[in-house]
């Protein structure tokens, strides 16, 4: 157990620091979006539209709290809370930098893996909830996508617990002193990134939520605060998707010169301007080709890259 | 080792850290609803579906893939965590756990393969499937 972690400083400021970065993440998108797409984007509010994000919380604080009366309204009021809350618990096991975090797990990747499964229950809840048809379906395909990305999300990152020989995430970040785990677990490292989209729910695999067709999906009947839990929501899942890349295959806080802090948040910021630079220019594939590829690409990848990792692991020992 | 005397302190400032988030959860939603304005309006109630009025029952009848879907979930997830359990446990087992995992994963393989065959991952109607062959497309 590390000493220095999970103290009054650590844990307020983990948790401000992690809701005030999602947020601006709303105006980062908007602006990088906008860029890339040839227009201005929000540049109205304060010096560059930095305080985009602040109006847009007044605005919520102050719409009007809507139910539906046609709602189950227990389950939906609790369905936005969830992945609000799923997503910024499971950043008490990132590993920050030594001496920074919350809490040292020794099944930190186990915890990491159960909470964001709960945050399937956030979308399914909200559609089922609802009681409106493109609801429904939105939170059906949300609930099949996610459960099978599920699946090799898992397998994929045991090359890594294969390679360190622990669940422990501090321990990881520690044992790629010598490499980082994205050269032999390149493999593991794609099909993690392809899950983590598609568990984010996020462009190009926003199938849940395509406009398109079915409006909003799961959170068409949400308004205010409850509609910002759910998008603040995607974005914690982003940057918990991003810091957990950093540790397995990245080498989590490592690297010359720089403080191990620094470190951390410049490789997870890279990786969120990753996300964000998918969702720029990747079209959004059919559903039944999304099914298809995940169960009949992405699996057997997994599965080979585990056996693969093993033997080479094994026979180095 | 006294479990239970671990488990508390070691577990505090996750308890600490999940109090603080369900206070955040709880200040945003009891804020909204006590700043929040009160209107109502004539079609303010309906559900939206895209101006139209909504018509028949939510509950709709959805592909039986997703059914599939949920079974194949449970059983590649249950068999997935067994390998959880012997990637962390790699060097303890050797080769001989190597080997009774290599024979684990073939019948997984196995079995996408079989599913694959009968077609259980074809999303394609049978209707869509018959016109596919028709035109000669593989897809």
């Amino acid at each position: 157990m590390n000493t220095g972690l999970g103290g009054a400083m650590d844990i307020i400021g983990i948790l401000l620091s992690v809701i005030f970065v999602s947020a601006m993440l709303i105006w980062v998108e908007r602006r990088l979006l906008a860029v890339w797409q040839d227009r201005l984007g929000p540049n109205r509010v304060g010096p560059l539209g930095l305080f985009q994000v602040a109006a847009d919380m007044i605005k919520m604080f102050f719409k009007e709290d809507w139910i539906p009366p046609f709602a189950d309204k227990p389950v939906f009021v609790l369905a936005p809370t969830i992945v609000f809350i799923t997503m910024l618990t499971g950043f008490a096991v990132i590993p920050f930098a030594p001496g920074v975090g919350i809490i040292d797990f020794n099944f930190g990747l186990l915890y990491f893996l159960a909470l964001t499964s709960l945050s399937v229950y956030s979308v399914v809840l909200a559609g089922y909830a609802s009681n409106n048809k493109y609801s429904m379906l939105g939170s059906l395909r949300a609930a099949a996508q996610t459960v099978s990305y599920e699946v090799f999300m898992g397998i994929s990152i045991m090359g890594v617990v294969m390679l360190s020989g622990t669940f422990n995430l501090r321990e990881i970040v520690e044992a790629q002193r010598d490499g980082w785990f994205i050269l032999p677990q390149f493999a593991g490292f794609i099909v993690f990134l392809v899950a983590a989209v598609a568990e984010s729910r996020r462009a190009p695999f926003d199938l849940p939520e395509a406009e398109q067709e079915l409006i909003a999906g799961f959170h068409i009947e949400y308004s205010g605060m409850k509609f910002g839990m759910f998008f603040v929501g995607e974005y914690l899942g982003i940057t918990l998707s991003s810091a957990m890349i950093v540790t397995l295959f990245f080498g989590g806080w490592l690297g010359p010169w720089l403080p191990p802090l620094v470190w951390f948040c410049l490789k997870t910021a890279a990786f969120i301007l990753f996300f964000i630079l998918l969702r720029g220019s990747l079209p959004r594939p059919r559903y039944d080709q999304l099914m298809t590829f995940g169960w009949k690409a992405m699996l057997p990848v997994a599965l080979l890259n585990l056996l693969a990792t093993g033997a080479v692991a094994l026979s180095s020992a | 080792m006294n479990i239970e005397a671990t488990l508390v302190s070691d577990l505090l400032p996750l308890i600490v850290y999940f109090g603080a988030v369900l206070a955040v959860t709880g200040v945003m939603l009891g804020g909204a609803y006590f700043l929040g304005q009160r209107h109502s309006a004539k079609a303010a109630n309906e559900p939206f579906e895209s101006g139209i009025v909504p018509a028949g029952d939510v509950h709709i009848r959805f592909s039986i893939q997703f059914y599939l879907l949920a079974i194949f979930f449970v059983i590649f997830d249950m068999e997935s965590v067994f390998l959880f359990a012997w990637s962390v446990a790699l060097r303890e087992s050797g080769w001989p756990g190597f080997i009774e995992a290599l024979i684990f994963i073939g019948v997984l393989l196995a079995a996408l393969i079989y599913l694959w065959s009968i077609g259980a991952l074809d999303w394609r109607t049978r209707r869509q499937r018959i016109d596919a062959q028709k035109s000669g497309r593989r897809e």
